[in-house]
C-alpha cells in the first residue's frame, strides 16, 4: 500500500536492529516507523501518566482531612479536572494506541501501518493536546471536572475552559487519526496466510475499539464545538435560562465518553490475551468467544449511554431501557473474565511481573466489574451516583482494570521494544506495592460513597476523616509503587541483560524477527508456522513441540 | 471426576453459597434506612452483594487456588495441557449471567416502580420551560406574600424524578415543598404556608413531595438515609416523592458538582413526628410574619441577587463572608448508623 513509497525515504535497513536502536534522535523526530511511533507514544503519555499522577496526589492531600485547607477550592476544582481529563486523553487512550502502535504491525507481519504519515501525525497531536491542557493552569484551571457539564462551564473562568475545549479536540482528532490506521491496517495488511480468525486477540480488541472511536468521537466534537460556542459567543445550545438545554449536552457527552470507558478497556483486553497463554502456557480458552464479545461489547457499549444520568433529566421509562441494556454488557464481558480465569486454570504459570500484572488485572476488573452491575440498577444508582462509590467503580474499571493491563503489557514487550530484559525482582516490587496500594486507597472507597460521601468535594463530614485518612496513605503508597517500576525501566533499557528474539517462547509474529526488529520489521517474509495460542502441542504426541517449532523458525530468522 | 473431587467441588459450592449469603446479609454498608423507600433499595443491594460476593469467592478463589497448584515447578520447561475451549462450559458461563442480570432488572424494575419512579407525572419529559417570565428576580422560589405568582400547590405538574408509588398515584401528596438548589445553599419553601427556610422539616409518615429546582447551574438534591437523589436542572422541574419514616437528623447532601464550595453545600432534613412538625411551622410561619411586614415595600425584581438573598441567607446561618473564609459550615449532627 502507501508505504512503498515512503521506504525509499527511509535509509536502507541495517540488518541488525540493535545499532539503529541506539540513535535517540529518531525519537524526536518526525518518525513514520510504526515502532518509533509506538515508543514515541507509550514515553509521552508515561510522561503524563506522571504528572496526572502528582495532580492527584494534590486531590488525595486536599482530602487527608475534612477541612478545604491545603488549596483554594477553585484550583481543587481544577485538580481533578485537569487530573481526570490528563489520565483518559492523555495516558490511558494515547498509552494502549503506544503498544497498538508497536505490535499489532508486527503481529500481523506487516511492515508498517497502513498510513505511516497519518500515524505521524497521530502522534504529533498529543503533545500539543496535552501542553494546551496544562497551561490551563497558568489562567485558570477549568473546575467543572472531565464532563464539563454546563451550566457549571460555561460561568466560570473562560480561558481555561476553552483551553480544555481545544485541547480535548486535539486529542480527539488523534485518537480518530489513530483509529482509521488501526482498522485499515489490521483489515488490510496481514500477511495472506492469515484469517480473521488467525489473528491474535488483539487484533480483534482493537478492530472493536476503534470502531467504538469513528462512531462516538465526532459526537463528542459536536458536542464540545457547541460548548465552546456557548462559552465564548454566549449562544443558547445548552443555556436554560435563554431556552437552551443541558441535559442534550450530558447525552451528547455520554453517547462519546460511555464508549470511551471501553475505548479504553478493549485494548487491555485484547492484550491480556496475549500476555495470559503466553506465561501459562496453555492456548486462550474460547479464542472464538473472546474475539467476539469484543464486538458484542462495542455494539452493545453505543445504547447504554445514559445510565451516567439516571439522576437527570431523564424519564422512567428511558432510565428502565438504558438499565437493561447496561446489565445485558456484564454478559459479554463475563465470558471475558470466565475464559481469562479457565486459561490460568491448568497451566503451568510463569508468575513473572508480566503475568502478576496481568492476573491482578482479572482480579480487580473484577470487583469493578461487579461494581458496575450494581450501578446499573437504577434503584441502587439513584442513591450513589456522584458519590465515592462511582469513584471505586471507575478505579477498579480504570486503574486496577487498564493500569494493571498496561503495566502487564510493558513488562511483556519490553524485551521485543528495547532488546534488553527488565529486572524481575524489582517488577516484582512494583507490582506487590501497587497492588497494596491500590486496594487501600480506593476499596474503602465503596464505603464512603455508600455512606453519603459525594465526589468532586473539597471538604465533607468529620465523620468520613478516618476512612479518607486511609485512602490518602493509600495514595502516596501508589505513588511510591511507580519509582521502582521507573528506575528499573530507565535502568534496563540502558543497561539491562540482552534479550533474545523470543524470550518467553511465545508464537505470536511479533516475536519471530529480532529484538528490537529491524526497520522493515522482517528481513524475511514471515510465515504462519502455527495458531497465535497453540501451546502445549508437545504434549500432544503426533505434533511439533513449541520448542521445535520455534527453532525451525528461528533458524529463518 | 474422581469422587473425593465430586466432594470437595460440593463443600466449596456449600461454603461459598453460605458465605455470600452471610455477606449479602451483613455487610453492614449502607447508612440508616430512614424513609418507606429505603429498605426495597436495600435489600435489592444486599441481593447484589450476595451475588456479587458469591461470583468474587467463585473467580478469586480460582485465581488463588491457580497460583499455587499451577505455578511452574522449578525445572520444568514444558507446556501445560492444551485446553482450548469446552462449548458447555462456555454456555453454562453465558446464561448464568443472563439469567442473573435478567433477574436483575426485573427485580429493580419492580423496586422503580414501587418507589413510583414510573408514575407518568413523574416520568415524562416534557423538555425545558422558558426562563423569561421569572426573569427580574431570576428566581423561582417565592418570596413569603408572593406565593400567588406560584401554580397552586393542589394542581398536579408534570416533572421528572420519582414520583407517587402506584396506590398513591393521581393522590396528592400530603405536603408539598419546593426545593430550589443554587450556589452553594438550599431553600426550601413551603407553598401552603409560605414559610421559607433553610433546613428541610418534614413529617414522619406523611407522604412528602418535592418540586426540585436550580437557580444558577445543576445541583443534585440528595438524602443518603432515604436513598434517594434527583439533580436539580435550572428552567426544569424535577421532583422526589417519598415517605419519611424514621424522624431524626440527616444530611441534605449537593452531589452535583456546582463549582469551588459544592463541598459546602449541605444541609440537614429533619423528620419530625406530625405535632413537632406542626409546631415548627406555626414558629416559622410567626418569625415570617414579622420579617415581612418589614421587607413588604420591595420590590425583589429590582434587588441585586446578594439583597435578594440576604434575609434568607441570614435563616440558614450562612453568609458571604463565610463561604469566602473557606470554612465548612458548621456540620449538624445526625443519624448514621
Ligand atoms: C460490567 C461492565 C460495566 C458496567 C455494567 C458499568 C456500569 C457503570 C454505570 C452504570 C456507571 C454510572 C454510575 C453513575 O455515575 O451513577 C458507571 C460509571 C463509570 N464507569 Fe462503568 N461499568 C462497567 C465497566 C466499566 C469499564 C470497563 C470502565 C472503564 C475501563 C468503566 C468506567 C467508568 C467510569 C470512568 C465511570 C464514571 C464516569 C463519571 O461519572 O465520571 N466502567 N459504570
Ligand atoms: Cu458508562
Ligand atoms: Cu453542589
Amino acid at each position: 500500500m502507501t508505504t512503498a513509497g515512503i521506504e525509499t525515504t527511509v535509509k536502507p535497513p541495517e540488518p541488525h536492529g540493535e545499532s539503529d536502536g541506539n540513535n535517540w534522535r529518531k525519537y524526536f523526530s518526525f518518525s513514520t516507523d510504526h515502532k518509533v511511533i509506538g515508543i514515541q507514544y507509550l514515553v509521552t503519555s508515561f510522561l503524563f501518566y506522571l504528572i496526572g499522577g502528582l495532580l492527584a496526589e494534590g486531590v488525595r492531600v486536599e482530602l487527608a482531612t475534612p477541612d478545604p485547607d491545603f488549596v483554594d477550592p477553585q484550583l481543587y476544582n481544577g485538580l481533578f479536572t485537569v487530573h481526570a481529563t490528563v489520565m483518559i486523553f492523555l495516558w490511558i487512550v494515547p498509552g494502549t494506541a503506544g503498544f497498538a502502535n508497536y505490535v499489532i504491525p508486527l503481529a500481523i507481519g506487516a511492515k508498517d501501518m497502513a498510513f505511516p504519515r497519518l500515524n505521524a501525525v497521530g502522534f504529533w497531536l498529543i503533545p500539543p493536546g496535552g501542553i494546551l491542557l496544562l497551561s490551563s493552569f497558568f489562567v485558570g484551571a477549568p473546575g467543572a471536572g472531565w464532563t464539563s457539564y454546563p451550566p457549571l462551564s460555561v460561568v466560570g473562568d473562560k480561558a481555561g475552559q476553552l483551553l480544555w475545549i481545544l485541547s480535548v479536540l486535539v486529542l480527539g482528532t488523534s485518537s480518530i487519526l489513530g483509529a482509521i490506521n488501526f482498522l485499515s491496517t489490521i483489515l488490510k495488511m496481514r500477511i495472506p496466510d492469515m484469517e480473521l480468525n488467525d489473528m491474535p486477540l488483539f487484533c480483534w480488541a482493537m478492530l472493536a475499539a476503534s470502531a467504538l472511536i469513528l462512531v462516538s468521537t465526532p459526537v463528542l466534537a459536536g458536542a464540545l464545538i457547541l460548548l465552546c460556542f456557548d462559552l465564548m459567543a454566549g449562544t443558547p445550545f445548552f443555556n436554560p435560562m435563554a431556552g437552551g438545554d443541558p441535559v442534550v449536552y450530558q447525552h451528547m457527552f455520554w453517547f462519546y465518553s460511555h464508549p470511551a470507558v471501553y475505548i479504553m478497556i478493549l485494548p487491555v483486553f485484547g492484550m491480556i490475551s496475549e500476555i495470559i497463554p503466553v506465561h501459562a502456557r496453555k492456548p486462550i480458552f474460547g479464542y472464538q468467544a473472546i474475539a467476539y464479545s469484543s464486538l458484542a461489547i462495542s455494539f452493545l457499549g453505543l445504547i447504554v449511554w445514559a445510565h451516567h444520568m439516571f439522576t437527570s433529566g431523564t424519564p422512567g421509562w428511558l432510565r428502565m431501557f438504558f438499565m437493561i441494556a447496561t446489565m445485558a454488557i456484564a454478559v459479554p464481558t463475563g465470558i471475558k473474565v470466565f475464559s481469562w480465569v479457565a486459561t490460568i486454570w491448568g497451566g503451568k504459570l510463569r508468575l513473572n511481573s508480566a503475568m502478576l500484572f496481568a492476573i491482578g488485572f482479572v482480579s480487580m476488573f473484577l470487583v469493578g466489574g461487579l461494581s458496575g452491575v450494581m450501578l446499573a440498577s437504577v434503584p441502587f444508582d439513584i442513591h450513589v451516583h456522584d458519590t465515592y462509590f462511582i469513584v471505586a467503580h471507575l478505579h477498579y474499571v480504570l486503574f486496577g482494570g487498564s493500569v494493571f493491563g498496561i503495566y502487564a503489557a510493558v513488562y511483556h514487550w519490553f524485551p521485543k521494544m528495547t532488546g534488553r530484559m527488565m529486572n524481575e525482582f524489582w517488577g516484582k516490587v512494583h507490582f506487590f506495592l501497587t497492588f497494596f496500594g491500590f486496594n487501600l486507597c480506593f476499596l474503602p472507597m465503596h464505603w464512603l460513597g455508600l455512606q453519603g460521601m459525594p465526589r468532586r468535594v473539597a471538604q465533607y463530614n468529620p465523620e468520613f476523616a478516618t476512612v479518607n485518612m486511609v485512602c490518602t496513605v493509600g495514595s502516596f503508597i501508589l505513588a511510591i509503587s511507580t519509582l521502582p517500576f521507573l528506575f528499573n525501566a530507565i535502568w534496563s533499557w540502558i543497561a539491562g541483560p540482552k534479550a533474545s528474539a523470543n524470550p518467553w517462547r511465545a508464537l505470536t509474529l511479533e516475536w519471530q524477527t529480532s529484538s528490537p526488529p529491524p526497520v522493515e520489521n522482517f528481513i524475511e517474509e514471515p510465515v504462519l508456522w502455527s495458531g497465535p495460542y497453540e501451546y502445549g502441542i508437545d504434549t500432544l504426541s503426533d505434533r511439533q513441540s513449541v520448542d521445535e517449532l520455534l527453532t525451525e523458525v528461528k533458524g529463518e530468522v | 471426576m474422581k469422587i473425593p473431587n465430586v466432594i470437595t467441588a460440593m463443600l466449596a459450592g456449600i461454603i461459598l453459597t453460605l458465605a455470600s449469603l452471610w455477606f449479602g446479609q451483613n455487610h453492614g454498608l449502607m447508612p440508616v434506612a430512614a424513609s418507606e423507600e429505603a429498605p426495597l433499595v436495600d435489600d435489592l443491594f444486599n441481593a447484589m452483594m450476595t451475588i456479587a460476593a458469591g461470583l468474587f469467592i467463585l473467580v478469586q478463589g480460582a485465581l488463588v487456588i491457580s497460583i499455587i497448584k499451577f505455578r511452574k515447578r522449578p525445572g520444568d520447561e514444558t507446556d501445560a495441557f492444551p485446553v482450548d475451549g469446552n462449548l458447555s462450559l462456555e454456555i453454562v458461563w453465558t446464561a448464568i449471567p443472563v439469567v442473573i442480570v435478567l433477574g436483575l432488572s426485573v427485580y429493580s424494575f419492580e423496586v422503580y416502580n414501587s418507589m413510583g419512579g414510573l408514575d407518568p407525572m413523574a416520568s415524562h419529559d416534557h423538555g425545558p420551560h422558558q426562563m423569561a417570565m421569572t426573569s427580574g428576580a431570576a428566581i423561582a422560589a417565592p418570596l413569603p406574600g408572593m406565593e400567588d405568582t406560584m401554580p397552586p400547590a393542589t394542581e398536579q405538574k408534570i416533572a421528572l424524578g420519582v414520583g407517587a408509588s402506584p396506590e398513591n398515584q393521581g393522590n396528592p401528596a400530603d405536603l408539598e415543598v419546593n426545593v430550589m438548589g443554587l450556589q452553594f445553599a438550599w431553600i426550601f419553601t413551603y407553598p401552603e404556608s409560605g414559610v421559607v427556610s433553610g433546613e428541610l422539616h418534614i413529617p414522619a409518615g406523611k407522604e412528602v413531595q418535592l418540586n426540585i429546582a436550580a437557580q444558577d447551574v445543576l445541583h443534585a438534591f440528595w438524602v443518603p438515609q432515604f436513598r434517594l437523589k434527583q439533580d436539580a436542572i435550572p428552567a426544569r422541574t424535577t421532583e422526589l416523592r417519598f415517605k419519611p419514616k424514621v424522624p431524626g437528623d440527616y444530611p441534605v447532601v449537593c452531589a452535583e458538582l456546582c463549582g469551588a464550595y459544592h463541598g459546602a453545600m449541605q444541609t440537614r432534613v429533619v423528620v419530625e413526628t406530625p405535632e413537632d412538625f406542626e409546631a415548627w411551622l406555626q414558629t416559622q410561619i410567626a418569625l415570617q410574619k414579622d420579617a415581612a411586614s418589614q421587607t413588604v415595600a420591595m420590590n425583589p425584581g429590582e434587588l441585586s441577587d446578594g439583597e435578594f438573598l440576604t434575609p434568607f441567607v441570614r435563616d440558614m446561618g450562612i453568609d458571604s463572608a463565610a463561604l469566602e473564609q473557606l470554612h465548612p459550615p458548621a456540620h449538624h449532627e445526625h443519624h448514621n448508623s
